[in-house]
């Protein structure tokens, strides 16, 4: 095995890991706390990577792309939790489901009708084009390495917002008693918006980032939402901490599976079937992985409620 | 309604399906014909998923999986040769009842939210197996060489007679059905749905029961993915496409579960809809995704409850 | 003494830093009833769910009819005799009173991998059914939505569920709860009719209802069992006297009032 082909689809993993941690946080929060199933995550990410490349489109610049798409994607969210999902929390978890397969059927549908059919991409911030030289003769891109340094960042300023502030204390509490929560005094609707728009921000975030590596297109978010639900089931629904973990342990899994099986079975059976079995078997991995966390842990690896 | 009135209504509905094809014939075009007979199988499937959503309480987001291994089944059998439909179809309904054991066994030990995510997960895995199985048309999918064959019995190739055997085949299981729900089988699943604590504390092995009555279901849609490859000649993964299983769970909820005709009643409002509105406008999703939004949100009996008498069934 | 139905010997399950139920050991004789008391908190439903293999104790073993059931699921002790009626009402709120007896008869009325025949015109099941709603004294209410029963009918199902499988041991948990004095009574009087043919662990507050029913009683206060005896034994016990009774004495409505 190529040490540096392992440490390039390493780095990777860890990209696509901290990607799915930034959706996967947001999902968790909302799902451990309003106890809501929101299936239009992954919607909210693909808006956040159109908002992007319009405002790329419109300013030039990348930098205010981010900036600017960042709270434009948060107020869908609050939008969104307004006039839809507020009327879920106290649905069973199937009507939750369907109601927000319906958002993902009207965003897939919307994003074609103001952006067009064809798919979009957004070019990479000149300053963040380039490459880095990790080790002698191995170059890793830039734009990259960013991506995992910021969501390196967001997770820390989230660690810091639920365990050093006011607010990250009324998270966690609302986490373990919802009720208790507004018995005492605390608007819980407010706390309900403000946290849907957080996760929204996130996921836009995600989006953004994706945006210049991948081409931008209705029906983007769905692949992503499955895994980031992979991700929280893994991990234990309600946990942040378990949503890091799950996040980078599917990132791996997935990007290293699909770098390596393919080549690994090559060796093991004939070419025709592995050049088949191999991918298929790559994209399988992550749903093997999860049946196996869930037959031995069927709370996922750190269950935030006891 | 009153159950005289709602009986009528659907001998009405019936007798409309059957006279489909005559309509066909006077209007010269195969349009209605293929309409409702893609309905019809769509409604098949639906039936299948309430017999564990509806009665059974299990929310499955993965269910058009089988209709992807009876679709596949029969199309890579076709592929190799074998052409005989009673080689095949069977082969198919196994092969489904096979694949629902194997799912079921592993996700009716969760429950809640993991068991909605987990059959979800699995479906995606079946999903992309048929994507990655290039020799049968991969992402694009093939054309289903041969329909199935049946010697001289049954020739798929005449469209009525197609459409006559759907029709035949949907109303043969929602009468199996029926008995199904009011057997002591299906007692116990709407016991294990309504409190499954009280199921087991009164000596009811619950899993094994759920386990048996997802297997039934899986067997009942991989045959309607059978009739859906001969219907359309094409094998594709998209049949298997994680937004098909979210369909038939609208059919489902539309249609009312819980009432044996809700989910039929619900393929056809449901995919009806989606016709008229697609006429209008390709962006006939733009509308129907609010139209679902609002029918979780303020339907909850759906269109069988219209029809239902007050103490359900 | 011959060999208890039920014997638990030793049961211990922690909750985290909590510990629950702390090495408990009790017999149960056949056809006797046999009263848990205790505090708020004493772990008594705890023990229920361990003994009728809800919770997976820590710890210790628990003998049924000479066989060891400690690692058996709920179903399989329910199939060997032991029947559960639970604190909260847990019924079949949208099945008729007769269909929600008729099911637990059901389950012990052969095969339920029956797949054809209506079971709702099945004699077999609904005579029994009836019979055992005459016992509880519901016969006449058969054809009523459970969810529309009054608070003590709903009891009276309750106890009716566990009735149904013909059990050799009952689990009851507070079968008074939320019950009227006259309510209770009738519950009391109910319950005494079984002694002989099913014997009965009962989980009360109620302690007139205890004191009419139990021929022996064991007390649990912070998940430990402090004395086991008979109704005199345990009045007179200075340590029960202390940690429970003599409290009950003084804040009577409290204690009634609890539940």
């Amino acid at each position: 095995m190529d040490p540096t082909l392992l440490l390039v689809q390493g780095l990777n993993g860890l990209q696509l890991g901290i990607m799915l941690f930034l959706m996967a946080a947001g999902l968790t929060l909302i799902f451990g706390i309003m106890n809501v199933v929101n299936l239009a995550h992954g919607s909210l990410y693909m808006i956040g990577a159109y908002l992007a490349s319009s405002f790329q489109e419109w300013t030039g610049s990348f930098l205010l792309a981010v900036l600017l798409a960042l709270p434009a994607t948060a107020l869908v969210g609050v939008v969104v939790e307004l006039v839809t999902i507020r009327r879920l929390y106290a649905r069973d978890h199937l009507d939750q489901v369907l109601a927000t397969f319906g958002l993902i059927l009207f965003f897939n549908e919307l994003v074609r009708v103001v952006w067009g059919k064809a798919a979009r991409y957004m070019a990479l911030p000149a300053a963040l084009a380039g490459h880095v030289e990790l080790a002698p003769g191995v170059r890793y891109p830039l734009f990259r390495l960013t991506i995992v340094s910021v969501g390196i960042l967001v997770a820390v300023a989230l660690y810091v917002l639920i365990t050093r502030t006011r607010a990250g204390m009324l998270i966690r509490a609302g986490a373990s008693n919802r009720t208790m929560v507004g018995a005492l005094g605390i608007d819980i609707a407010r706390l309900f918006t403000l946290l849907f728009g957080l996760g929204a921000a996130m996921a836009g975030l995600a989006g953004v980032m994706a945006g210049p590596i991948l081409s931008i297109e209705s029906g983007m978010g769905e692949p992503i939402l499955i895994l980031t639900f992979v991700v929280i089931v893994i991990g234990g629904i309600g946990s942040i901490r378990g949503a890091l973990v799950a996040a980078l342990l599917v990132g791996l899994v997935d990007t290293i599976g699909r770098a390596f099986l393919p080549p690994l079975l090559g060796t093991m059976l004939p070419p025709q079937a592995a050049s088949q079995a191999g991918p298929a078997l790559a994209s399988m991995l992550i749903y093997i992985f999860m049946a196996g966390v869930l037959a031995f842990r069927p709370e996922g690896l750190f269950p935030a409620r006891g | 309604m009153e159950a005289r009135f709602r009986a009528l209504a659907l001998l009405g509905a019936v007798a409309f399906l059957a006279a489909v094809p005559l309509g066909a014939r006077l209007l010269d075009t195969p349009f209605y014909l293929t309409l409702f007979g893609r309905i019809m199988i769509w409604a098949l499937a639906a039936l299948s998923l309430n017999l564990i959503l509806g009665f059974g309480g299990m929310v499955s987001f993965g269910h058009a999986a089988y209709l992807g291994v009876g679709v596949y089944t029969v199309g890579i059998l076709s592929y190799h040769g074998v052409h005989s439909g009673f080689v095949q179809w069977p082969a198919a309904i196994l092969t489904s009842a096979l694949v629902a054991l194997v799912i079921g066994a592993i996700s009716l030990r969760t429950s809640g939210v993991y068991f909605i995510m987990i059959t979800l997960a699995f479906a995606q895995m079946l999903y992309f197996l048929g994507v990655s199985l290039k020799t049968y048309g991969g992402d694009d999918g093939m054309t289903l060489p041969v329909q199935s064959q049946f010697g001289g019995l049954l020739d798929l190739g005449d469209a009525t007679t197609f459409y006559y055997l759907v029709l035949g085949l949907l109303l043969a299981l929602h009468y199996v059905i029926h008995r199904l729900v009011h057997s002591r089988f299906g007692l116990v699943i709407r016991g294990a749905r309504s409190n499954e604590r009280r199921m087991r504390a009164v000596g009811f092995p619950t899993f094994r029961y759920r386990l048996v009555a997802f297997v039934v279901a899986g067997s009942i849609c991989g045959l309607a993915g059978v009739l859906l490859v001969n219907f359309v000649k094409y094998v594709s993964p998209a049949f298997m496409h994680w937004t098909r299983s979210g369909e038939i769970l609208v059919m489902v909820i539309l249609g009312g579960m819980g009432s044996v005709v809700g989910p039929a009643l619900g393929a056809f409002a449901f995919l009806l809809l989606e016709e008229v509105l697609s006429s209008y406008t390709e962006h006939w999703a733009l509308i129907l995704g609010p139209v679902i939004v609002l029918l979780v949100l303020w339907g909850k009996r759906g269109l069988a409850g219209l029809l239902a008498p007050r103490d359900g069934t | 003494m011959a060999e208890p139905l039920l014997e638990a010997a030793g049961l211990s399950k922690r909750f985290g830093g909590v510990v629950a139920t702390d090495r408990v050991s009790l017999a149960v004789q056949a056809g006797e009833i046999h009263a848990v008391i205790g505090p708020n908190g004493a772990g008594k439903t705890t023990l229920v769910a361990q003994l009728a293999g809800e919770l997976a104790s820590d710890a210790g073993r628990i003998r049924f009819a000479g066989e060891d059931v400690t690692t058996l699921p709920v179903h399989a002790r329910a199939a060997r005799g032991i029947a559960r009626s639970f604190q909260i009402t847990s019924i079949f709120r949208d099945l008729t009173a007769l269909d929600n007896v008729a099911l637990a008869i059901q389950a012990r009325a052969g095969s339920s991998f029956r797949f054809w025949r209506d079971a709702r015109r099945d004699q077999t099941l609904r005579d029994p059914a009836l019979g055992v709603l005459s016992e509880v004294g519901l016969a006449e209410r058969g054809h009523v939505r459970a969810a529309n029963l009054a608070h003590g009918e709903q009891r009276q199902l309750e106890l009716a569920m566990a009735l149904a499988t013909r059990p050799r041991l009952l689990l009851l948990d507070e079968p008074t709860a939320g019950m009227g004095p006259e309510e209770s009574a009738r519950m009391v009087a109910l319950l005494r009719g079984l002694r002989g043919f099913h014997a009965l662990l009962l989980v009360e507050h109620d302690m007139d209802a205890v004191f009419a029913l139990a021929d022996r009683i064991t007390v649990l206060v912070y998940g430990r069992v402090i004395a086991t005896g008979t109704p005199d034994e345990i009045v007179a016990n200075p340590e029960v006297r202390q940690a429970y009774l003599g409290e009950s004495e003084t804040d009577g409505v409290a204690a009634n009032a609890g539940g």
